[in-house]
């Protein structure tokens, strides 16, 4: 587990991937996207029918959350991360459209960790359950696609010094295996 | 007290959080507790919930038997309390109105609720929005009788082990063991309601209580699953008769943001 913190900016390129490694405290700025299962059902289904995605997602990153709706004033409800694992199905084609980062909370299955591995991607971990604490670094959220959708709608977040840890990297590691193994007893 | 229960973390839980935090040996994940504390300060301070999960809402009557409710549908009323609620706390409208069709009904309801008649001339409501994540990682078995305490150990276990980062730890683990299908279920929620860490009053299932709380801290899980001594904050267990014939346990899986409010009419 390493304690130096890297900032990162979307888009990311391999290199920028490559450099990631399990443990590691990130801060994300700039744009990042929001989708849940319903907005990625979708997204499968244009990539199947070879449509666009409503967003080019070539080198960006998608966060798994469904905020709560914001107060008049402020930009965000609560916005913690949802579980990952109910977006395995559709996240390798993702991936290969050139998905470039993952945040959520929760296992992923083998077939992302391989995609992740193949297409070069990470997956990140932003705290379960502190909505409240990560809104405030949400400083612009605007939806961008299913607004049909309420809070599974595709919204486009402008964030500032975001938290999340490295889980999948790259090369294969898995904070989730590595972290149990070092601490069970 | 829909809103309260999700603005408001409860003392138990900061307590037990804060307890967590002095035990846990994982630098990342003492930071994690850190922020789970700094997060129920900026709810309550800012009246946003403190998860963006608000939960189905599951409403736990106790109703006194001589008490007369007039004036139209009790379960219409708590409905009519929840699209009210969750509609000008901004609490995130999460229930769709078919397990197939999952088309949002727009105002968190229907609730789950469970109602008991009890003696007396009070009405106690229980207000306890629950998790997705986290219920998720819940689970039941039928065992066989002969399995005994060290099946029910095992089954629970196993349950918390393969639940690992999903249901947002630390979790408080909810655990029915007894009457039938239903009814261990039931108790597995219920335990979940009790204040955090208090103990069962029966000395053979407070000592049982104990040794999981060990040995599911021994799992290495941690906070939010990254590693760590901290992986349950309480377990919690209820029991009821059962058919010579049964044994089933249920555990109920809790997240850290354990949230109920009570009022008694």
């Amino acid at each position: 587990m390493s304690a130096e913190v890297i900032k990162i900016s979307p888009p990311l390129s391999d290199e920028d991937v490559e450099r990631l490694k399990i443990g590691q405290q990130i801060l994300i700025s700039g744009k990042i996207y929001t989708g849940r299962d319903a907005a990625h059902k979708r997204m499968v289904e244009l990539l199947d029918q070879g449509k666009e995605l409503p967003v080019n997602l070539k080198g960006q990153i998608i966060y798994y959350v469904g905020p709560t709706p914001a107060r008049p004033g402020q930009v965000i409800g609560s916005a913690g991360p949802t579980t990952s694992g109910r977006m395995d199905a559709y996240t390798p084609r993702l991936l290969a459209a050139g998905l470039k980062g993952l945040i959520g909370k929760g296992m992923r299955s083998e077939e992302v960790k391989e995609a992740m591995k193949k297409y070069k991607a990470v997956y990140l971990a932003a705290v379960g359950g502190a909505g409240a604490l990560i809104a405030r670094r949400i400083k612009q959220a605007r939806v961008v696609a299913y607004p049909e959708l309420g809070a599974e709608a595709v919204y486009e977040l402008v964030v500032e010094d975001f938290p999340a840890i490295v889980v999948n990297d790259v090369w294969g590691g898995d904070l989730y295996i590595e972290g149990r193994k070092k601490y069970a007893i | 007290m829909c809103q309260e229960a999700n603005f408001q973390l409860g003392p138990d839980v900061l307590a037990a959080l804060e307890r967590g935090l002095k035990e846990e040996t994982s630098p990342a994940g003492k930071d994690i507790l850190r922020q789970l504390i700094e997060n129920a300060r900026i709810a309550r301070e800012n009246s946003v919930p403190m998860c963006q999960d608000t939960g189905f809402t599951v409403v736990f009557l106790e109703l006194g038997q001589y008490v007369h409710i007039t004036g139209g549908d009790l379960y219409a009323a708590i409905n009519e309390g929840i699209r009210k609620g969750y509609q000008e706390g901004y609490l995130r409208k999460s229930i769709l109105g078919h397990p197939f069709e999952r088309k949002n009904t727009g105002d968190n309801t229907p609730a789950v609720i469970h109602c008991r008649v009890v003696p007396g001339d009070r009405l106690k409501i229980t207000v306890a929005p629950k998790g997705g994540g986290s219920e998720n990682m819940s689970g039941l078995k039928m065992l066989k009788p002969a399995e005994g305490v060290a099946g029910v150990k095992k089954f629970v276990i196993e349950q918390v082990s393969m639940a690992g980062s999903n249901p947002c730890p630390p979790v408080i683990v909810g655990v029915g063991i007894g009457g039938t299908f239903e009814k261990a279920a039931l108790l597995a929620k219920e335990a979940l309601l009790r204040p955090v860490g208090q103990k069962s009053t029966l000395p053979d299932i407070a000592q049982l209580e104990e040794e999981l709380f060990t040995e599911i801290n021994k799992l290495g899980i941690g906070p939010q699953g990254l590693g760590g001594r901290v992986t349950a904050l309480a377990v919690h267990i209820e029991v009821y008769a059962v058919h010579m014939a049964s044994l089933p346990v249920a555990v109920n899986i809790n997240c850290h943001a354990a949230r109920h409010k009570s009022i008694i009419l």
